[in-house]
């Protein structure tokens, strides 16, 4: 089982080198210059030689790029150009908030879809159609769209939720649950349709399994059955697409914080980009990279835990 | 839209581009749907110019925020300008961007993936590897990245989400490229000396253009999707230009006032997606549908053929377990298709009953009735299933259930795929075991041990800590026989359960069933097609031949004297049991499937004694000898009493 983290720990290395490099030459090669569009058509000359000193664009590209990976892996992710603060500093604060609202959204996801995708499992047919029918809408509603509903009708015309904002779990526990309830079950019904489906699927394919027929044949209780066997063998499937889900929502909360007022990575994310603050924008990517990496480990993790097989593999 | 969760589904859609697949395609409503609606909007939006009523930037400051009025069918917006015309003008630029988008996932994802797929080898491996982590990264941060240097430059920000679309084409080409490259005829073309350049643009790009077009539906979906919520956030057009996005985050300005507002540009953007996701799928099961023409079998009417025996002379009054009259249909595209035909036999307290026959004639089938337990689709539709006098047939489900492990218990012919390989052997035993007894965990433990010690498992403390992959074959099936002990169960039924095993393990196995019996009391019915096995174990034979029990006597009786031509078939070609001289002989023929049954006397067409009464009407079982049945016409002609046909 450790050999099988350690393994997975190396392979995400690549990654991890590869989208701070991607972002790093995206800036560098991408025609058009960094320093001329942050002085803008209304600044001077001077301004613009002062800023490329300061993000060192005259130095050759090899020395920036090491220069820049060498700070990156000691943490130092830069200043921001705007706020002239840390980037690492900037966004260490406003983890909380995206981490609340990602595993927030992923666990609701994932237990109404997989109560769904079981109910749908159990009685084919009609259900299934339902299954169906959820998921096409809940794809297609764009999140943006949709969190402005919820706030049209729970917060506007039926004040029951805040519209906007956050509140700190520390100043409030409570208000802190009322400010996320409508950005979580906005990030989370896409993935509801996604995991229903998976786990329907799984459960079918499981249910047919020789082991469960046994286990019928033992006189084992259905709901055990369904529950702890049937579930258990179908769960790797589904776990690998709450992983995918969970990726899901962190992209979404770039449109849902913002929607929301939430100060969140995905809000700053929006706000550097529309001040070109870049130094900032590529320190968001490579808080979402580690994120990525992280929760791809977590879902290898709990395939070890779930399937014996793989422990060994 | 489930394409969009799974889009490696796509890979099955590999026969896409056969001739009547448009057609196919066109047959359903749901494509005609989509594909009308985003025709239509496209050109709509085209021809914004001419067809818009207003001009989208016109003001009206007199009309500010109606609702849909005669003048605006869907209203005005915070500036009174015409919502209708603001959407048509701004779809221009997001079906724009779609195509950006997938200009270049196509341009990038389908040689790649071609490539990758006719290689092999390390370049596709290589290939394979980056369109991994390319999938890995969340396509939104790096095109802000892009559009932090690149101010509000759509075209940028689309071709970059288009780069990062393109590994799941890529993957999808690459799995249907692989899949032909194998098919023979790829082969036989570069054999035939064909340039590989020929080869992919003959033969392999058509056939992979189904699964393509699924690709670039589900990706067209999302770019929209990416598109409009770039718009939203005012990263891509400048404000006063109309776009959908902009038009929703516009109306998220004046919500308490105009609620809306948000409807008409948030609803068109949901029904496109809709559209697109719904062109995929109908194109993704259009050609699954080409790939396999689902085979129509003429419905077979379950017709009765006169042929029960509810009144059998074998009957037994102390039968521990009474069949009448079983059968089993399988419903396929609404027709009922027989599987078991009026199976009859009784199991006797202690004794093993055999229930013999080739793949195919409905023995297992039978067994999984008895246990309630037949696979989805196949269902009893007559028939007694007594249990010590009681029908058990007329028992709800959950009374049923009860009966199950502590009255029959089953032992299947799969005995690593019948063990839960996620949990330890010894957790299922516990549990097992707990189901019928209640007691506490260490009690339940201890039993488990003990039926581990029961079927000579060595060492089981350890084994009780392993998982089923851990297991040989025989170790697991004696596993299996474990479990289905656990309930101390008053009838063992065990569906060839050495058949997947070594030669001496078989013995162990059935030596071991045979010393459980004699300690138990229990009955057996063995479900096998080996006599070795009928030999070594069993008391009576049941003998069943395409649904139907076509013999039924003691095991010694039958093995001197078949009374049915299929019997004495069996019996000749089994080779230990054989003439000594001459060739093995072998029953011509084979078990005709179910629904493909002959109309008189099943066997008749294999059979070297018919005639042509065979197969004019059905053939009843007959009682033909004191505790003997068989199912021959001929029985009388054939095997006459005196002449010694069976004993060689």
């Amino acid at each position: 089982m450790l050999r099988l983290i350690g393994r997975r720990l190396l392979w995400s290395i690549p990654l991890l080198v590869l989208v701070p490099t991607f972002t790093f030459l995206m800036v560098a090669l991408i025609p058009g210059d960094v320093a001329r569009t942050l002085t803008g058509s209304s600044g001077t000359e001077a301004q613009y030689q002062q800023l490329r000193q300061t993000l060192g664009l005259d130095e050759p590209l090899h020395v920036r790029y090491w220069d820049w990976l060498q700070n990156a892996v000691q943490g130092d992710l830069g200043m921001s150009l705007f706020s002239q603060q840390p980037v690492t500093e900037l966004l260490g604060s406003r983890l909380s908030v995206t981490f609340s609202l990602v595993i927030g959204s992923t666990l609701l996801a994932a237990l109404i879809g997989v109560a769904f995708g079981i109910a749908a499992a159990l009685r084919p047919g009609r259900s299934g159609k339902v299954v169906d029918a959820v998921s096409l809408v809940g794809l297609a509603i764009p999140n943006f769209f949709l969190g402005l509903l919820l706030v049209a009708w729970f917060a506007v015309a039926v004040p029951l939720f805040p519209a906007t904002g956050y509140v700190d779990p520390q100043d409030s526990p409570l208000e802190w649950l009322r400010s996320i309830v409508l950005p979580v079950v906005t990030l989370a019904v896409p993935g509801v349709a996604v995991v229903a489906k998976q786990t329907r699927d799984a459960m079918g394919d499981t249910l047919e399994r020789p082991f469960i027929r046994t286990l019928r044949a033992c006189g084992v209780s259905r709901r055990s059955i369904v529950f702890k066997h049937a579930l258990r063998s179908a769960a790797i499937p589904i776990v690998t697409v709450v992983g995918i889900i969970f990726v899901g929502a962190l992209s979404g909360t770039v449109l849902v914080e913002t929607v929301f007022a939430m100060p969140g990575l995905g809000g700053v994310a929006v706000q550097a980009t529309a001040q070109h603050d870049v130094p900032l924008i590529q320190g968001v990517a490579v808080y979402f990279t580690v994120v990525v990496v992280l929760v791809n480990l977590f879902v290898d993790i709990v395939y070890g835990w779930l399937d014996p097989r793989v422990r060994v593999a | 839209m489930s394409a969009l969760a799974t889009p490696d589904a796509a890979a099955g859609a590999i026969n896409g581009a056969r001739g009547s697949f448009a057609r196919r395609l066109l047959r359903r409503p749901v494509a005609i749907g989509a594909i009308a609606f985003l025709v239509l909007l496209t050109l709509a939006c085209v021809l914004a110019p001419l067809i818009a009523p207003y001009d989208p930037k016109e003001q009206d400051l007199a009309a500010v925020l109606s609702g849909p009025t005669g003048d605006h069918l869907l209203g005005t917006d915070t500036l009174g300008r015409d919502v209708l015309s603001r959407l048509l003008h701004g779809g221009r630029r997001s079906l724009l961007s779609v195509l950006e988008g997938l200009a270049v996932v196509l341009a990038i994802g389908v040689p790649l993936g071609l490539l990758g797929g006719y290689l092999g080898g390390r370049s596709d491996r290589l290939l394979s590897r980056v369109a991994e982590l390319l999938m890995a990264i969340p396509a939104i941060i790096l095109v802000l990245v892009v559009l932090a240097v690149l101010p509000h430059n759509e075209d940028a920000a689309m071709v970059t989400f288009g780069v990062l679309g393109a590994p799941a084409v890529l993957r999808v080409v690459r799995g249907a490229t692989l899949k032909l490259r194998e098919e023979l005829y790829v082969t036989a073309a570069r054999v035939s000396g064909l340039s590989h350049a020929r080869i992919v643009l003959r033969h392999i790009l058509p056939r992979v253009i189904g699964p393509v077009i699924v690709q670039a539906s589900i990706f067209a979906a999302y770019a929209l999707l990416f598109e409009t919520g770039l718009a939203y956030l005012g990263l891509t057009a400048d404000p006063t230009t109309p776009t959908w996005g902009g038009m929703v985050a516009e109306a998220s300005t004046v919500m308490q006032q105009q609620v809306w507002l948000l409807f008409p540009a948030g609803v068109l953007i949901a029904v496109t997606i809709m559209a697109f996701g719904l062109l995929g799928d109908a194109v993704r099961d259009a050609a699954v549908a080409t790939e396999a023409p689902g085979r129509r079998r003429r419905a077979v009417a379950a017709a009765p053929d006169g042929v029960g025996e509810a009144a059998a002379a074998d009957e037994r009054p102390d039968a521990l377990l009474r069949v009448r009259d079983l059968s089993v249909v399988l419903e396929r595209g609404g027709a009922e298709v027989p599987i078991v035909d009026r199976v009859s036999f009784d199991v006797m307290p202690g004794e093993t009953l055999g229930l013999v026959g080739e793949s195919g004639c409905g023995k297992s089938v039978s067994a999984l009735a008895l246990l309630r337990l037949l696979p989805s689709g196949m269902r009893v539709v007559e028939g007694e299933i007594s249990w010590q006098g009681e029908n058990v047939r007329r028992y709800g489900d959950r009374a049923f259930d009860a009966l199950r492990g502590s009255t029959f218990a089953y032992v299947s012919q799969e005995p690593q795929a019948s063990l839960d390989p996620t949990f330890t052997i010894g957790s299922q035993l516990v549990e097992v075991v707990r189901n019928h007894e209640r007691c506490s965990r260490a009690a339940a433990k201890e039993r488990a041990l003990e039926l581990l010690r029961l079927v000579e498992i060595p060492a089981p403390e350890r084994i009780a800590r392993s998982h089923a992959h851990e297991l040989s074959g025989g170790m697991a099936q004696r596993i299996a026989i474990a479990l289905a002990l656990a309930g101390r169960p008053r009838l063992l039924i065990a569906d060839e359960p050495t058949t997947a095993l070594d030669v001496t393990v078989q013995a162990e196995i059935l030596a071991l069933l045979r010393r459980l019996q004699e300690e138990t009391g229990m009955a057996i019915v063995l479900i096998t097609h080996n006599w070795g096995v009928v030999a070594d174990i069993c008391d009576r034979t049941v003998v069943m031949y395409a649904g139907q029990v076509v013999e039924r006597c003691a095991v010694q009786e039958m093995f001197d004297r078949p009374l049915h031509p299929y019997t004495l078939g069996l019996l000749e070609s089994h080779p230990s049991l054989a003439t000594a001289r001459g060739a093995l002989p072998s029953m011509a023929g084979r078990v005709p499937a179910p629904g493909d049954w002959p109309a008189g006397c099943r066997f008749a067409p294999r059979c070297r004694y018919a005639r042509a009464e065979c197969e004019a009407a059905p053939v009843p079982a007959r009682t033909v000898e004191p505790d003997r049945v068989s199912r021959c016409v001929r029985v009388e002609q054939v095997f006459p009493v005196a002449e010694e046909v069976g004993r060689r």
